[in-house]
């Protein structure tokens, strides 16, 4: 990299950023019903208790937004939530 | 049936859940008590006093509330627990932990029994389901004239839980005379009904015993072998547990799958969508789930108690209709309408907080699963309008007969 293309390529990375959905599981809320792995696996996944986490930090990748809010809009204990 | 409160004239006032005509007509009593917008809570004085709260709000707050609210006895019967001869173990672990038991020992509990139900420890049952699906499809011969409650929908749940918990697949006539005991018959004379709880609780002696001797790869061997903090699990808690998984593993699942068959040969255009697009399935399975949820648990008040101006005394029994608050028009929209493709679906079917349904995972493989079979294997059927379709008493809800006409056969 050249010096120079340094501070387009720390803007482009910060616009990124600040593009990024990301998605989160409150483990305190959630009681396993399943439905946000059931819906959107590529975002989240389920342990040996049933209990559900997001993937990757919670970063969801482009096209996969409407998952994302599929699977918030259909968790019955309101555990999942949407940065944007 | 029997009924020794007598028929019902005022549901706000004397309500009755196990009055055969509750579950008959319970979108049209819900929506005439929701009319009293002041007061969303149903009241009777039988069974000692019961409180029905109607409204999401009502039914999430109190299923919430294990200060208020215990798990104890889940089930509203005649007798309270304080009244019965020899009384459900307290609370935190009641009678069939972990459904009757409160924190903290409620989690110990049930942390036991998760990973056994977890979805990636469910998904492999798949095969086995339709394989037991499709059989029960072709023990049906080439009869015009079929019932998909009794020959097909009651024995599906009966097989799978008998099978994890290592019952005889034989016994699931017994398994299902428990379930009417268990649930459908809270009003029927004391008496009567300990004298088949002493059956019940012989036999689960007799099998539990039968697996400490010859220990297996199934449930009750894990439960024998399971231990709480250090110690090995007491003898009642492993008959409770039994107790739950096999009497709430049978019937809501049965329920469920006969709603939504119910549904399907009631609404031909439902069922031509879903023939044509299996890939709406599950997305219509969710939408049943919501509508016809199958079941209704209950708690105890602790102490008096005074809920949204409710006055509740101790030991009243409250039910928790989740089945209500799944047509609460505040939080679904269209709620009354059964919509298929319904995308956003927070149903609480299987309860909310801490006491989830724990099989929620099998019931949902077992209903998407017999659906499936049933399209592919009759994708045009009817209600059969010369016989009548029978509907459960009491806190699960589905039809015991469901007379349907096979139009289309595979």
């Amino acid at each position: 990299m050249r010096m120079d293309d340094a501070p387009m390529c720390s803007f482009l990375s910060v616009s990124r950023t600040l593009q990024v959905m990301r998605v989160r599981v409150d483990t305190a809320k959630c009681q396993g019903h399943n439905r946000c792995y059931a819906l959107a696996p590529e975002l989240f996944d389920v342990d040996d208790y049933g209990n559900a986490h997001e993937l990757n930090d919670g970063v969801v990748p482009a096209g996969l937004e409407d998952k994302a809010r599929l699977a918030l809009a259909n968790c019955p204990e309101y555990a999942i939530s949407i940065e944007e | 049936m029997t009924n020794l409160y007598g028929p019902v004239s005022d549901w706000q006032n004397d309500f009755d859940h196990a009055d055969p005509s509750y579950n008959e007509n319970i979108h049209e009593i819900w929506n005439d008590l929701l009319e009293n917008k002041k007061c969303p809570v149903a009241h009777t004085a039988r069974y000692g006093g019961t409180w029905l709260p109607l409204t999401h709000e009502y039914v999430h707050e109190i299923a919430y509330d294990t200060e208020h609210f215990t798990s104890r006895s889940v089930v509203v019967s005649r007798l309270k627990p304080s009244q019965m001869e020899i009384p459900p173990p307290p609370a935190p672990i009641g009678n069939a932990p972990p459904i009757s038991s409160d924190p903290p020992f409620h989690h110990e509990a049930r942390r036991l029994l998760l990973p056994a139900f977890a979805p990636k420890k469910i998904e492999p049952w798949e095969d086995e389901v339709r394989q037991i699906c499709n059989e029960l499809i072709d023990n049906m011969g080439d009869a015009e004239f079929v019932d998909a409650a009794i020959q097909y929908a009651q024995h599906i749940p009966v097989m799978v839980i008998a099978r994890m918990l290592g019952l005889p697949l034989e016994d699931s006539d017994k398994f299902r005379g428990w379930v009417h005991l268990v649930l459908e018959s809270v009003n029927e004379e004391p008496e009567k009904r300990r004298k088949k709880f002493e059956e019940f609780e012989a036999y689960l002696s007799y099998h539990v015993q039968d697996h400490i001797e010859n220990p297996r790869d199934d449930l009750i061997t894990y439960l024998l072998n399971a231990e709480i903090m250090g110690n090995k699990l007491m003898p009642e808690h492993v008959r409770g547990t039994i107790v739950l998984l096999l009497i709430a593993g049978i019937d809501t699942t049965w329920s469920g799958i006969g709603s939504s068959l119910w549904h399907l040969a009631t609404n031909s255009v439902d069922r031509r969508r879903l023939v044509e697009n299996p890939g709406l399935r599950p997305t219509a399975v969710e939408e049943f789930l919501r509508a016809y949820a199958p079941v209704t648990m209950a708690r105890l008040v602790k102490e008096d108690y005074d809920f949204h101006g409710c006055p509740m005394k101790a030991e009243d029994w409250v039910l928790l209709p989740f089945p209500a608050a799944n047509r609460d028009p505040s939080v679904f929209e269209e709620a009354d309408k059964v919509i298929i493709d319904r995308e956003e679906n927070r149903h609480a079917a299987f309860g909310l907080g801490i006491h989830r349904c724990v099989g929620s995972n099998l019931a949902r493989l077992e209903m998407n699963v017999a659906i499936d079979v049933f399209l592919e294997r009759f994708p045009d059927f009817e209600l059969n309008t010369s016989e009548e379709v029978k509907w459960s008493v009491g806190q699960v809800r589905g039809p015991r007969s469901l007379p349907v006409r096979v139009l289309a056969r595979r």
